[in-house]
């Protein structure tokens, strides 16, 4: 069974990601920030991180930035999934070492078909 | 408008029967009777726009022939236009492989998308030919659908449509935003040459093709409409040349013509003629 983080502040979000997410048969864990996220990759690196960007305490950039430079020998898969939906975000997001971009709204299908892409359905 | 008598197969009476038939009699398309459901998600904006009742007073309006916009309008609303970005994208990656692969003779190769719908098939091929380098094929892309070639021949994506299958670095390469929609850059969109044709009824694409995509298509028709249609395209075919179908589908049982390829698994070639019983 693959295994998802679910990176964002919004409860709500969270919610409907896991439940897509568990109907895609993933095991989901969540976290609600950043910082949350890069200590639960340290202590069991998941298959595959859904990350939002703006999140308080560590933004979901900050977050990928230093997920990169630790020394996780399989580092996850990183899909932003974020409102921030303009092209230059998406190209930092790439450049930072983004998989893949979900732009919100996201739907079952979106999400299976990113996940897909990289891999991971 | 004129109505043929229904299909004697088909069990339908009434309204819906009566619109059932309409679509198969414009398309050769089937609407099997566990799929009814579509004409009460497809037809229900179409009602409220002409101001008509329920499916009676729209059958009554067909019959009527007041309008002879009304029928065109009916069957846009019912054909499925249902397809993504790299819609099983090995099968796609197939194609330009085995497109490398095909002889050069000196001329382009000739590429048929039949029943593209909305683009997507025919851009997802013009983006791996794309980015493989080397002489661009020429691309044809039909469908039954006016309404759907308009939006193919724009280019233009919602977001849901682009997240579907399509890869976001190819998003940023292929497609520009503009509002809240994409663009396919004029690039991508100029290399696919698209056209009207009802694979039902008008004659195929003049000239031999390399390769005819004809994906989730042949599964709207019926057992001899599938077998007329195999047969017309195996003489689209140049020798040599490929037929891709869905998933699906097959060519086994519908005609000799066609046989799987040696070469390409899950592809179709024109059978040798000693394997005909015809």
């Amino acid at each position: 069974m693959k295994s998802c983080l679910v990176v964002d502040d919004s409860k709500v979000i969270r919610k409907v990601a896991r439940h897509i997410l568990e109907g895609l048969s993933f095991e989901v864990r969540e976290a609600a920030d950043g910082r949350e996220a890069l200590d639960a990759c340290l202590d069991s690196p998941p298959d595959v991180v859904l990350l939002d960007w703006n999140m308080p305490v560590m933004s979901g950039m900050d977050f990928l930035r230093a997920l990169r430079e630790t020394a996780i020998p399989d580092k996850p898969k990183v899909v932003f999934c974020t409102t921030e939906n303009g092209i230059a975000y998406i190209r930092a997001a790439i450049e930072a070492g983004a998989d893949e971009y979900v732009m919100k709204p996201f739907d079952r299908e979106t999400l299976q078909s990113k996940l897909q892409i990289v891999g991971m359905a | 408008m004129t109505l043929r008598p229904m299909p004697a197969a088909a069990p339908r009476v009434g309204a819906t029967g009566i619109i059932a038939a309409l679509l198969e009699q414009r398309t050769g398309q089937q609407l099997a009777p566990n799929r009814s459901w579509r004409l009460d998600a497809t037809l229900k904006p179409l009602l409220r726009e002409r101001g008509l009742a329920d499916f009676d007073e729209l059958v009554g309006a067909l019959l009527g022939a007041r309008d002879p916009s009304l029928a065109d309008a009916v069957v846009e609303a019912l054909l499925n236009q249902e397809t993504s970005f790299f819609r099983d994208a090995g099968v796609l990656e197939q194609v330009v492989e085995a497109a490398a692969a095909m002889p050069n003779e000196g001329g382009r190769l000739r590429i048929w998308s039949a029943g593209c719908s909305t683009g997507q098939e025919p851009l997802s091929l013009a983006m791996l030919f794309a980015e493989r380098g080397g002489d661009m094929p020429d691309i044809q892309a039909t469908d039954v659908s006016n309404g759907a070639l308009v939006r193919a021949r724009a280019g233009r994506y919602s977001q849901f449509e682009v997240q579907r299958g399509l890869p976001i670095r190819r998003l940023m390469q292929w497609f520009d935003p503009v509002g809240e929609d994409w663009v396919a850059k004029s690039d991508l969109v100029d290399r696919i040459r698209y056209r009207r044709l009802n694979l039902a009824s008008d004659p195929v694409l003049p000239g031999r093709f390399d390769i005819i995509l004809c994906r989730n298509v042949l599964l709207y028709f019926n057992a001899g409409m599938r077998a007329k249609v195999l047969d017309a395209l195996s003489c689209a075919l140049r020798p040599g040349g490929l037929l891709v179908l869905g998933a699906g589908e097959t060519v086994i049982g519908q005609t000799d013509r066609l046989e799987p390829s040696r070469d390409w698994r899950g592809f179709y070639a024109i059978a040798e003629p000693a394997r005909r019983t015809a």
